[in-house]
């Protein structure tokens, strides 16, 4: 019989290397995604019960943990709620982290690798473990701009730093408070979040860049750049412009919001149908130019991909194989064309930029408990959207619709401001968007900024540049006065 | 049988074992005062008098060894000291854990699970000594066979009978006497290992050889097979009945592996892994319970609230990570049940892959040590014994920490010596009493030989 034992010693030898091998799976390899589970409940219990790192804007703590008592040692605490709460997403006990909480947990909570020496210079000098702060990008003076010029209109404002892609300004209205998810009371936090989650105008959703939105005719900037791009246009060239399109194969129309022709004899040029905000003239290129074009040029500027993937932002989206009645539609940014407030931002910053599309960002950078830098975002170019040439172009075309066109109500005295105006029709029984965009100075750009608002009152025609080009200009000025010359 | 016969032994290894227990009493009181120091923060107010305890204990049970068993192997007890020690300072550290949550809602603090622990740990190192003084030579176990079978079937059915029997969590393996609650089951685990022992050392040579030969297989007759296949049936349908699959899966192992090693053949093994899955495909059929535990073996994250005792014990592992959070400073009271079926994962939390390692390595050394008493002792049924009862700990240690760890579905079984409860110690103590007797007689040295012919005062008798 001892052989027999032999034999099955070797299969219980095999049983417990089983063991062991899979408990070094489990505790050594599988371990760091187990640990990052937003529903891991120790990793939470060890955050919370140590000090958070403060998430800055300028020099000023815009989320920070204080000693608390209750459950935890400490309890998170937003100052200026009202103006950062989707930059700064929330901190909860019971509903986990979301935005910048979330993306920069690890050296907020102090587990980043980049951390690393310090915990154990931490661990030997008998200190409690402190998380490293992450600075935005965002500028205060805008950011309080561009939340005050929404006041209580449902909307979103983005400003860019088209030389970077620096977030300048990101606010998305209604706001939430999320000091009560972060409240030591569990019923507290409950009750928030439940209020919030039933709000139908939905405080939580961060519309700046996690919704998208038909663009309407702001995305005419992207049809017109891709004419330009395409050698058949020029700016002051003959473009159609009558007062009605006939749709190829379809029997629908294509209507002017002014609902005469854009110009005599039905005939106009690129600068004035981007003035005018031409729709039979953009969709009449549309067509010409095919849909391959358009969303060629689209992707240039950044459709179809995803920005600041860390922060689950939208992605705006050209829409693949349209037949040309389609085209028409798409390339006056109706149809199935898609975009968040961001990616119109974004747009205007690759023409301001010299036609260079720069990779957007919101964390600028991070430090180490004693404000030693960490990791500075670099800016990083995402794409050239279209030539030097065609973005001067773009430039010029936009400084009309500023000075003489649809976009008045932007301009800014002393500065030349380049604007476009946008008004989207939306699904039956919804009511359009108004849009706008612009960017200023027009020589030297510092500042590129999209606005919407849904649900505008009144005459829905020109509520881009009567709701939105203020609220662009209150930004811009914000920037430029604050900012102006900073490198 | 007779593999370390001719080996001569120069000592008895009674003072490695004092030396070892000294070892093991010191992480049994090491690992409680961190426990102290981890949740307070300070070294707790009994720590000496625990020390001294566990050391009478220790250094009781090796000098009664001594005296009762001195040829048994040194390494036996000290090991199952070590994890018993363990054992219960994760049980005190979790009955903290309790005590801090009922203070902080403010309701009564629970009475200690350790208490009680160290009060069976007692009982049970007292059973192993009460199993080397009654049973002086193990053969005897041997005697009654069919009695066995009998006790072991009485035991399985004893939380069956109404008034007796209680239900806890699902299974009806619990009987409630005199205020205490056993688990008839375990001591059934030990009883049937002998009886299984005691008919196959008599019927394994007709297991083996007679019989016929059906499609390359060798076929025992009916009359040697019967008997043991029906009491093997009469467990399995009442575990099966009372639910307890663990329980179901672990005898099946036994009976197999004790088949394999008695008559030597590779074929029960494979036939009894075809079994087990047939019988796993039944159980999956007929029992939800069972596709449950399948599911979240396979995805435990695609239903986190209905999984959530094995991702509370992947997270504990996880959080423990390669060197553990340090005893008193996890959080292994997230995890249900944390003192009994999952305390490897408590373990692995606080001491890490390196401790939840040192603690299965310590099984290794218990089944490793019992697999060689098997192979050392001189006589068919100590081999069996030792070999059934050493298997009965692996692959006790292999299901439950398998489960646990999420290499295999889990099933409710207690980790030996670690888990709270009085019988399951109790009776790996009995085991450990048990092996130490074969292992005994094993290394005892053979009587001298009669002095060689040659030597002998005879004188050669011519005969022409």
């Amino acid at each position: 019989m001892n052989r027999a034992i032999r034999r099955w010693s070797v299969v219980m030898l095999l049983l417990f290397g089983a063991l062991l091998a899979n408990v070094t799976f489990v505790q050594a390899f599988w371990a760091d995604e187990l640990n990052a589970r937003s529903d891991n409940r120790r990793v939470l219990l060890e955050e919370f019960s140590r000090q958070r790192g403060p998430i800055l804007v300028a020099d000023q703590a815009v989320a920070l943990s204080q000693p608390s008592t209750g459950q935890f040692q400490y309890r998170r605490v937003y100052p200026d709620p009202r103006l950062y709460s989707h930059a700064t997403g929330f901190y909860s006990w019971l509903y986990g982290r979301s935005s910048t909480e979330r993306t920069a947990n690890d050296v907020l909570a102090g587990t980043d690798e980049t951390l690393f020496a310090r915990r154990i210079v931490d661990l030997v000098a008998g200190r409690p473990p402190e998380g490293g702060s992450v600075r935005l990008t965002l500028l205060p003076q805008a950011q309080l701009a561009a939340v005050d010029a929404l006041g209580g209109q449902v909307g979103a404002v983005v400003a860019l730093d088209p030389r970077t892609g620096a977030i300048l300004a990101m606010a998305s209205t209604p706001g939430f408070d999320p000091n009560p998810l972060a409240d030591p009371d569990a019923e507290v936090q409950e009750e928030a979040w439940n209020n919030y989650r039933s709000d139908p105008l939905q405080p939580l959703l961060n519309r700046a860049i996690a919704r998208t939105y038909p663009p309407g005719s702001t995305f005419k900037l992207v049809t017109a750049a891709a004419a330009l791009e395409s050698g058949q246009y020029t700016t002051d060239g003959p473009v159609p412009g009558p007062a009605q399109l006939q749709l190829p194969g379809s029997t629908s129309v294509l209507t002017n919001s002014s609902g005469g022709e854009c110009g005599p004899g039905g005939t106009t040029t690129l600068t004035d149908a981007l003035r005018i905000s031409c729709n039979t003239a953009f969709a009449a290129i549309g067509i010409e130019l095919g849909d391959d074009a358009l969303r060629a040029q689209a992707e240039a500027f950044g459709y179809n991909s995803q920005p600041l993937p860390a922060y689950n932002a939208a992605t705006s989206v050209f829409p693949p194989d349209l037949d040309p009645a389609q085209t028409a539609q798409a390339a006056i940014g109706q149809f199935d064309v898609r975009a968040t407030p961001l990616q119109v931002a974004m747009t205007s910053a690759a023409i301001a930029n010299g036609g260079t599309l720069m990779r957007p960002y919101l964390v600028a950078e991070a430090l180490a408990p004693d404000l030693a830098p960490l990791e500075v975002t670099e800016p990083t170019v995402q794409s050239v959207a279209v030539s030097a040439g065609t973005a001067a172009a773009l430039t010029d075309m936009m400084v009309t619709v500023v000075e003489s066109g649809t976009g008045a109500n932007a301009a800014i005295a002393g500065v030349e401001v380049a604007g476009k105006t946008g008004t989207a029709e939306r699904g039956p029984g919804e009511s359009p968007l108004a849009w706008f965009t612009s960017f200023a100075p027009a020589e030297d750009p510092l500042v590129a900024v999209a606005v919407v608002i849904e649900d505008p009152s009144g005459d829905v025609e020109i509520s881009g540049g009567r709701l939105a080009a203020p609220i662009a200009r209150a930004v811009m000025q914000a920037v430029l006065l604050n900012q102006g010359g900073q490198g | 049988m007779n593999g370390s016969q001719a080996r001569q032994r120069t000592g008895t290894g009674r003072w490695a074992e004092l030396a070892l227990v000294l070892v093991a009493v010191a992480i049994g009181v090491g690992a409680y005062a961190s426990v102290g120091v981890g949740v307070t923060g300070g070294l707790p107010a009994g720590t000496l008098r625990y020390g001294l305890l566990l050391l009478a204990i220790g250094v009781g049970a090796h000098l009664l060894v001594r005296w009762r068993a001195a040829w048994a192997d040194p390494v036996l007890l000290p090991t199952a000291l070590a994890l018993n020690g363990l054992g219960l300072a994760m049980i005190h550290r979790l009955d903290l854990a309790a005590a801090a949550e009922a203070v902080r809602l403010g309701v009564p603090v629970p009475a200690p699970e350790a208490t009680g622990q160290l009060v069976w740990s007692v009982v049970g190192v007292g059973l192993m000594v009460l199993v080397l003084v009654l049973v002086p030579d193990h053969r005897v176990l041997a005697r009654f066979t069919y009695l066995t079978f009998l006790l072991g079937v009485v035991l399985l059915l004893l939380p069956l009978v109404p008034g007796l029997g209680v239900e806890i969590n699902g299974a009806r393996i619990w009987i409630s006497l005199l205020g205490q609650s056993f688990q008839p089951g375990e001591a059934a685990k030990v009883v049937m290992v002998v009886a299984f022992s005691s008919y196959l050392v008599v019927h394994r040579e007709a297991l083996a050889l007679a019989g016929r030969r059906v499609l390359r297989i060798d076929l025992p007759r009916g009359r040697d097979l019967g008997p043991i296949l029906v009491v093997w049936l009469i467990g399995m349908a009442i575990l099966v009945f009372e639910l307890d699959l663990g329980a179901a899966l672990l005898f099946f192992g036994i009976f197999v592996v004790l088949l394999f090693i008695a008559t030597e053949r590779v074929g029960w093994l494979v036939v009894g892994l075809l079994l087990a899955a047939a019988g796993g495909l039944a159980a999956y059929t007929l029992f939800v319970h069972v596709q449950t535990r399948v599911q979240a073996w396979l995805a435990p994250f695609a239903d986190p609230d209905a999984n959530y005792q094995i991702i509370q014990s992947l997270y504990g592992l996880a959080y423990g990570g390669v060197l553990g959070a340090g005893l008193g400073q996890g959080q292994p009271d997230l995890i249900p049940f944390a003192e009994s079926d999952f305390i490897a994962a408590a373990v692995g939390e606080e001491l890490g892959l390196t401790g939840l390692m040192v603690v299965l390595v310590l099984f290794g050394v218990l089944v490793a040590r019992g697999l060689r008493a098997a192979i050392g002792v001189r006589d068919p049924f100590g081999t069996l014994l030792a070999a059934g009862l050493a298997t009965a700990i692996g692959l006790q240690v292999f299901v439950v920490v398998g489960g646990v760890t999420k290499l295999i579905p889990l099933t409710g079984l207690t980790t030996p010596f670690l888990s709270l409860g009085g019988s399951s110690l109790v009776m790996n103590w009995v085991i450990i009493g048990l092996l130490l007797r074969v292992s005994d007689a094993g290394r005892r040295p053979a009587p001298a030989p009669p002095p060689p012919l040659t030597e002998a005062h005879t004188q050669a008798v011519r005969l022409r």
